[in-house]
């Protein structure tokens, strides 16, 4: 069809030139407002909706105490996720990024994290009274970064065998830890008193309402995962388009999702940003569907028109016979 | 017209406003014959969707983010706004497929579907906010989940999903009014052009007449100024002068 055809032809359906029947539209949206009302009251009846309680540093130190002085370690020395993670938190990496394109590192580091210092030190440092822990993260910071690497790296590899004691606190395998044990010993006990979640929300005044650092940092360990493979949100699991329990979550990012269960989304170091690329510009093309050849002539290929306007059409053919 | 009348502002934009969504044409009493599918349905349990949305989620503003935790009423409400979100969601999605089987961006339509397809893309943040806003396991979760792909587009760094407080300002207003202008403009639109016509069938059945062949519909022509009775006559077989 030649574009001067296309023109003519798209010029046919600017106006309805036929037929017109008597229509309420104040009434059809009263009736539609009552029929979404009475569903969403009916459901709200029926189902109600899901309210896990969240989870905090506190129950998350008291119910697994060797994943919690296991993260806390790794956030000690940087190599857990928030640690390594990049820009918007620190510059511990570049990002991920799609070629020469890294969107991450251009926009910076907005939020700020350090998370020896804002996760552990900082914590220990505000509990008063404890010389023996004061002495223990002044050696600590004191000693040179090798040896400081040295100790974590030996604390972690033996907190992999480490058991925990009925009072909640920790056993691990003698070895040369440094000062680390006692930092993390006074951390353990400081979380499981619920001091370390309001220690992680503390800021420069008084309202505080982000919660990016005790978020991070529990989402470093395993807490948040465990809960979640149990209500089957992991992304192996089509993660957070599911809501907990058996709710319908955010089913709209069906497609968002999909992309991460197939490769190579799904054993790319660069996943997010590639999958944030597609989705970008598929919802672009979404939007320009009226523009984009193909797309747009499909639905006159695919006769479901005939069966929207099988009225119209009918009528049509009585009027023509 | 006086030649202050013509410098005025306010009478330009009236004229202009008038001339573009004249009052039969903003609030009809007459539509097309051929709307008669039940597709035509679900616009507007869209529109009335995102209206009881915006009702519970008031109430809940109104008592504060954690009313809703702890109190049966507050509860209730939180399951309305829920159950409404996943009704206009389900409701504008079978819309915009049944647009698009339509082809409604015809006939000089194009910013009607647009508006439309932007409503769903902004519709989708919106929801997200309200998710991470929960206060529960789950906006714990899906924050800590969709940070990554935000702060691997750049957009983590003025747009954090675990900063509670930005989220629900984005929540409770900032989105919900981006998706009711949207969805206004949308409306405006689908005033301004009409509903979009079937197509026309050609002799072989399921292409396109050509321009040549326009307008071969056996019913009769409408006048834009002749009311409702007219219109109900020519449903009814009667032919228009």
């Amino acid at each position: 069809m030649s574009r001067e055809s296309r023109r003519r032809e798209d010029e046919s359906y600017r106006e309805w030139k036929g037929a017109y029947r008597p229509y309420d539209i104040l009434r059809e949206a009263s009736i539609a407002l009552g029929v979404v009302l009475a569903l969403a009251v009916g459901l709200t009846i029926l189902f109600s909706s899901p309210d896990l309680k969240p989870s905090t540093v506190q129950s998350w130190s008291r119910s697994d105490p060797v994943d919690f002085v296991t993260t806390a370690t790794t956030e000690l020395d940087g190599t857990s996720g928030t640690g390594a993670y990049g820009p918007p938190y620190n510059h511990a990496s570049d990002g991920q990024h799609i070629a020469f394109v890294y969107l991450a590192k251009w926009f910076g580091v907005s939020h700020p994290i350090n998370t020896a210092q804002d996760f552990v030190l900082a914590p220990l440092r505000s509990i008063t009274r404890q010389p023996v822990l004061q002495a223990a993260i002044s050696a600590y910071q004191a000693a040179p970064a090798s040896t400081q690497t040295g100790w974590t790296s030996a604390y972690e590899k033996a907190l992999g065998n480490a058991r925990a004691r009925p009072d909640g606190s920790i056993t691990v395998k003698p070895g040369n830890y440094g000062p680390v044990p006692t930092m993390m010993g006074s951390l353990l006990t400081f979380a499981q008193s619920g001091g370390l979640d309001g220690a992680l929300l503390t800021s420069k005044q008084f309202y505080q309402t982000d919660y990016t650092k005790p978020l991070l940092f529990m989402s470093d360990g395993g807490v948040l995962d465990s809960r979640a493979q149990q209500q089957h949100l992991l992304g192996t699991q089509w993660g957070m388009m599911n809501e907990t329990g058996s709710y319908p979550g955010q089913v709209w990012l069906w497609l968002y999702t999909f992309w991460y269960q197939i490769k190579p989304f799904s054993t790319s170091a660069n996943a997010d940003i590639l999958v944030m690329g597609v989705m970008g510009v598929l919802s672009l093309a979404f939007i320009l569907i009226p523009f984009i050849p193909g797309v747009r002539d499909i639905p006159r290929r695919v006769p479901i028109y005939r069966l929207i306007w099988r009225d119209h059409y009918r009528t049509q053919r009585a009027d023509g016979a | 017209m006086s030649s202050t009348t013509k410098r005025s502002w306010t009478a330009s934009a009236r004229k202009r406003a008038v001339g573009a969504l004249p009052p039969e044409k903003l609030l009809p009493d007459s539509q097309p014959s051929y709307m008669s599918s039940w597709i035509y349905v679900f616009g507007v349990l869209t529109l009335t969707a995102l209206i009881v949305i915006i009702a519970s989620g008031s109430i809940l503003a109104l008592k504060g983010p954690g009313w809703w935790h702890f109190t049966g009423i507050g509860h209730f409400f939180n399951s309305i706004h829920l159950w409404s979100v996943e009704l206009f969601f389900f409701f504008m999605v079978i819309h915009l497929w049944g647009k698009y089987w339509m082809a409604a961006w015809r006939g000089g339509r194009a910013r009607v579907w647009m508006t439309g397809a932007v409503a769903f893309v902004v519709a989708v943040p919106c929801a997200l906010t309200g998710y991470v806003s929960q206060q529960n396991f789950d906006a714990q979760w899906i924050s800590t989940q969709a940070k990554d792909g935000l702060n691997a587009a750049g957009v983590g760094a003025f747009f954090n999903v675990t900063n509670f407080g930005q989220m629900y300002s984005y929540h409770v207003f900032l989105l919900p009014l981006a998706v009711v202008a949207i969805v206004i403009a949308h409306v405006l639109l689908v005033r301004k052009h009409g509903i979009v016509p079937p197509f026309q069938l050609s002799d072989r059945g399921a292409l396109l007449a050509s321009a040549s062949k326009a307008d071969p519909e056996p019913v009769p022509p409408r006048d834009p100024s002749v009311g409702n009775e007219r219109a109900r006559d020519a449903v009814s077989g009667k032919a228009a002068p």
